[in-house]
């Protein structure tokens, strides 16, 4: 249940970064000036802090969409269905650790 | 009074039958499984190798561009990104908007931004021009 709540949430958050998301790169039509201006926002490290939650958020639904997938198509799914749910978080942490680790170092550490 | 008639079970219902309900269920899984390894490239590419997020700039743009495959890598996201994302919001419209016209209008705002959001990301990756500034300094445009 918390995880059909879950995918529902993530699902409407990717889909509205989406959209900004195609609107600031449409800058890079505009001028490279405005483009640079554009992605500037997202070295802010508030925005850096952002784009962790929004890579948990694209990570966790897609992990979740395979075990859906898994669900309603392999025969055995719907009986395994709880031990995949820890299977996603389990590979939801394994990928979220080095990512976080990276893009935090890469935020708030050095770099121009 | 006449009692309120119900059909018998496994009676075909009047509607016309239209399989998009089923399409776009099988949508959602394919588009998935194809965004989860775009979307994941795109994300690994972008912020997980060389400098990370402080690399990205026009020229980073013009450079991926400057190669078809990332081309069509960006375009199948685009595409594949909206729709499942206009799909899923249009379950979550029919989910919780009780009111016909409720619906109505947030379906109709919702097809029209896809629309819109769609174009401008296909026009762009197809128009996309690396020497859009006169002066630029970048390898491809000092040829010319």
């Amino acid at each position: 249940m918390w995880s059909w709540v879950a995918h529902r949430i993530t699902g409407v958050m990717l889909f509205f970064f989406l959209f900004a998301h195609v609107i600031d790169t449409a800058m890079v039509r505009v001028s490279p000036e405005a483009y640079n201006t554009a992605v500037e926002t997202y070295k802010n490290p508030i925005v850096g802090l952002m784009e962790v939650g929004l890579v948990a958020a694209f990570l966790f639904h897609g992990l979740n969409g395979v075990r859906v997938i898994l669900v309603d198509f392999w025969s055995k799914g719907p009986r395994v269905q709880k031990q995949m749910t820890w299977g996603v978080l389990v590979v939801w942490v394994v990928l979220m650790v080095p990512f976080a680790i990276r893009h935090l170092a890469n935020v708030f550490g050095g770099g121009s | 009074m006449t009692a309120p008639t119900m059909a018998a079970p496994r009676t075909k219902s009047n509607r016309t039958s239209s399989n998009f309900e089923l399409n776009s269920w099988l949508f959602m899984r394919g588009s998935g499984v194809l965004l989860l390894v775009l979307v994941f490239g795109h994300l690994f590419v972008n912020l997980m190798l060389g400098e990370g997020i402080h690399a990205i700039d026009f020229a980073f743009v013009a450079g991926k561009w400057a190669n078809p495959f990332w081309q069509v890598w960006d375009l199948a996201m685009l595409w594949l990104a909206l729709l499942h994302g206009t799909n899923g919001l249009r379950t979550i419209i029919n989910d919780y908007a009780t009111k016909p016209n409720t619906a109505f209008v947030l379906k109709t705002l919702l097809y029209f931004s896809t629309f819109v959001v769609l174009v401008l990301g296909t026009l762009v990756i197809f128009t996309f021009d690396p020497c859009i500034d006169p002066s630029s300094t970048l390898d491809v445009c000092q040829t010319q």
